[in-house]
């Protein structure tokens, strides 16, 4: 498969205030495959989000490349094709919608682009099924939940039809039921429509079922891997100031007592099934 | 003990006699002891934030009472203005109502309104800031230019100022990542320890309270469903999960393995607590 | 609470004045308000009140909320039509102190209420009847010859329609930090003018901070969705003149000839 994200060498650095320089991403190399599931996870300041703003040319590098859709994204000409082909997901649900009317707000991307009246309405349609939030077209988004807001703010970036879709925090000021409804909605265009999605996270449940779980410390990438193998590293987690799922927690105490588990067993079934293998 | 604050048959509609009305929360009975430390849950549209906002008179009850201390706080006018106080509720997202040029003013802004005197003042603020972990240093500072965990902090701080019985935090640590969370809690059990003030934690995160507070309190549909310690709340997870409460983990991996017939109690709700009853099984076993 | 009050002053329906396209009854208000200037004598007032007891019944808006939304204008009127009353020469009909009334006076009086109360309950009709961002759009077409002449209009259009989707948003935020301030003590109520006004900085800064916020997250989230300005964009909902439009211009027109005609010949 090819890369949708091909980062070569990537550094950030910003002046504050106080005249001070900070630096945000040192030295990361990332490719990420089109199609697939991609998390990261990270605390505060650990530059996650500055990376996210790399993807969509919001942030341009102070040093090395990001080429999106094989588009550098220094090149000033390219801009609106790298944000058409890579949309992006903010936190805020209310600082992210457009317009008063929710079908209206959708079709602000693709108005943006030009494309025709007709095949606006078309992906209009479209999207707002694919988030299923096509009955709440002509509501008012301020009357809406959180998680709904987000459902239309991801409606709004898939109309545009990108190949990949980058949501920073999407799940931070939302409650367990709209959490859980954004994650649904994000796995499922993976799946369904082969959208490649870059989630960006501080909340390792939502890790769990994500094809690669990169782990960002210090502008750095600390783990890659499948989520299992990633958070099987408790120790260089802790390290990092990173918690792990509490199920890998268990079986990491219970192997401290010379009981012998798989530390890859992360979903709840499958750390119930060695638990019980060992214990029954 | 005399209960703190109480709730008799708390009930508080919303638009009332218009088509719009709706019950927020019907027939609340509640009561807090000094020094309790309680968590309520439940999510969004349960009417746990309306309930809070009865308890320091920020909203007047459609029916039923409010009693601090015994005494109904819709009494007298002094008596509801005075519960503010008494009653210290720190709001969702409290670091958007920071206004002051400089921290120190911001977290003097509540003791000000009590006309308290310039030194008793000065004393508080200096024990407020130092109870949420913020340094002399940043007090001159404007809390525009702190970091979010920082601003979330001195809010909090500008709450505990008023040196409230009973402190009232709605999610706390609502969008903060783990470290900053586990900091703000800490800071709050911290206040409660060497205070002694009664503390209620609004939360969504089950695994957060669970390790925290005394007693329970689970809202559902304007009512509250479930009352008890952790440990009796837990156990009841199912129907935790059937009003779409989401239980920690390792109560989930319990819940499982009791399915499949391995003989450990339910109400389990900590990784530490699992180990043993784990562990305890296993000697058990091995003892027999 | 403040999240109770209405905006915008929208009921929605779906009569034939609902369905009208907005510029249409943008150019109608126009017409309208031409009539209103028109008219010199009552009986040519009589087409104007017609076009306005049509518009009433057909988009079955209750004439109470024309009167409500009157009320607060009701001084204004008062005024306008006492200094007519005393400052109109003419023929006396009574004189006391340093007043005096004149026929004319009486007249002018009677006109001047009358042209304001038609003009604002006309108005009313107008946003009664017709969706704010409908009203932006059809602003944006009908004023777009004036991109020629370098006036921003579609600017001017989406700031407007950005305005009117966070009304609602600040709000709830007022609504909020007034409750966070309250819960430290804070006093809104009491006081006198000078307190008041200090009193509402603690609701004022924050609210200002955060629109600001706002402001900038929302500036990033457009630009990452490839908004780059007036130029180039589609829409997706096109404004389309039917037959009703047809119809309601016609039904204008005639009226505003029959105020002309009724001025010339009327009494």
């Amino acid at each position: 498969m090819s890369s949708i994200i091909e980062i070569r060498n990537l550094t950030f650095k910003y002046v504050n205030d106080e005249d001070q320089e900070t630096v945000a991403i040192d030295g990361l190399d990332l490719n990420i495959e089109e199609g697939s599931f991609v998390a990261i996870l990270g605390h505060n300041g650990s530059g996650k989000s500055t990376l996210a703003k790399h993807l969509n040319a919001i942030l341009r590098p102070t040093e090395g490349t990001v080429l999106v859709a094989g588009m550098d994204t220094r090149d000033e000409n390219l801009i609106t094709d790298i944000r058409r082909n890579v949309g992006m997901v903010f936190q805020n649900p209310d600082n992210q919608i457009v317009a008063n009317v929710v079908e209206d707000d959708v079709a602000f991307g693709p108005e943006n682009l030009g494309v025709e009246p007709e095949e606006i309405r078309r992906r209009v349609d479209e999207a707002l099924n694919a988030v299923d939030m096509w009955e709440y077209r002509s509501h008012a988004p301020h009357l809406l939940s959180g998680g709904q807001k987000q459902r239309v703010a991801i409606a709004g970036i898939i109309a545009m039809r990108p190949r990949c879709i980058v949501l920073d925090e999407p799940t931070a000021m939302l409650d367990p039921v709209g959490r859980a409804e954004v994650i649904e909605t994000i796995k499922r265009l993976n799946r369904e429509q082969g959208i490649t999605v870059i989630l960006i996270t501080h909340h390792m449940s939502e890790t769990i079922d994500a094809d690669r779980l990169i782990v960002m410390s210090h502008g750095k990438i600390i783990g890659d891997g499948k989520p299992a193998q990633v958070f099987s590293k408790v120790q260089a987690l802790r390290d990092a100031g990173l918690t792990v799922p509490e199920t890998t927690q268990l079986i990491f105490e219970l192997r401290k007592e010379g009981i012998d588990l798989p530390l890859e067993a992360l979903s709840v079934e499958d750390c119930a099934e060695a638990i019980y293998k060992a214990f029954a | 003990m005399a209960p703190i604050i109480k709730t008799e048959g708390l009930t508080h509609l919303y638009s009332p006699g218009t088509p719009f009305e709706r019950i927020a929360i019907e027939n609340i009975d509640f009561e807090a002891v000094k020094g309790e430390f309680i968590g309520i849950i439940g999510h969004t549209g349960s009417g746990k934030s309306t309930f809070i906002q009865h308890l320091n008179g920020l909203l007047k009850p459609t029916g039923g009472r409010v009693l601090f201390d015994g005494e109904d706080i819709w009494s007298s006018k002094e008596k509801t203005h005075g519960v503010r106080f008494k009653v210290g509720l720190v709001f969702q997202y409290p670091e958007y109502q920071l206004f002051e040029e400089t921290v120190y003013k911001d977290i003097a802004f509540g003791p000000k309104n009590m006309k308290l005197t310039e030194a008793e003042i000065d004393a508080r603020v200096r024990e407020a800031a130092n109870f949420v972990g913020i340094g002399e240093d940043l007090l001159e500072k404007s809390p525009f230019d702190l970091s979010g965990g920082q601003k979330r902090r001195v809010a909090i701080a500008g709450v505990i100022a008023m040196r409230p019985d009973v402190l009232i935090l709605d999610e706390p640590t609502a969008g903060l990542d783990p470290e900053g969370s586990e900091e703000i809690l800490a800071n709050i059990k911290e206040y409660h320890r060497s205070m002694g003030s009664t503390v209620l934690l609004v939360t969504h995160s089950m695994e957060e309270v669970a390790r925290t507070v005394d007693r329970l309190v689970v809202f559902s549909g304007g009512h509250i469903v479930m009352s008890g310690t952790p440990h009796e709340i837990f156990s009841r997870s199912e129907e935790l999960e059937k009003i779409k409460l989401d239980v920690p983990e390792v109560t989930k991996v319990i819940a499982r393995l009791r399915e499949m017939g391995l003989d450990i109690p339910a109400s389990i709700y900590t990784v530490e607590q699992a180990k043993a009853a784990l562990m305890e099984l296993k000697g058990g076993r091995a003892n027999a | 609470m403040l999240k109770n009050i209405t905006l915008g002053q929208y009921f929605p329906g779906d009569t034939f004045i609902h369905r009208l396209d907005p510029r249409t009854k943008l150019i109608m208000t126009v017409v309208y308000i031409v009539m209103i200037f028109l008219a010199d004598n009552f009986s040519a007032y009589i087409p104007v009140v017609a076009l306005l007891l049509i518009c009433v019944f057909v988009s079955k808006i209750k004439p109470k909320l024309l009167f409500s939304g009157m009320k607060p204008l009701l001084i204004i009127i008062g005024i306008t039509a006492l200094i007519n009353l005393f400052y109109t020469s003419g023929e006396e009909l009574v004189s006391f102190w340093i007043f005096t009334i004149t026929k004319e006076g009486v007249r002018a009086a009677i006109f001047m209420m009358l042209r304001i109360s038609l003009l604002i309950m006309g108005t009313f009709m107008l946003t009664y009847t017709t969706a704010p961002m409908q009203i932006t759009d059809g602003l944006e077409t009908l004023l777009g010859p004036l991109k020629k002449i370098k006036v921003p209009v579609h600017e001017l259009a989406m700031m407007m329609s950005i305005a009117l989707r966070f009304i609602p948003t600040l709000i709830e935020e007022t609504d909020k930090i007034m409750s966070a301030q309250k819960a430290r003590g804070a006093d809104f109520e009491t006081g006198n003018l000078v307190q008041k006004a200090k009193a509402m900085l603690p609701l004022l800064i924050p609210l200002f901070i955060s629109a600001f916020r706002r402001a900038d997250e929302l500036a990033t989230a457009m630009e990452s969705r490839c908004y780059n300005g007036g130029t180039g964009r589609t829409k997706m909902k096109q404004l389309k003149y039917g037959y009703i439009d047809l119809i309601a211009a016609l039904i204008g027109m005639a009226l505003l000839a029959a105020v002309i005609l009724l001025n010339i010949f009327g009494l």
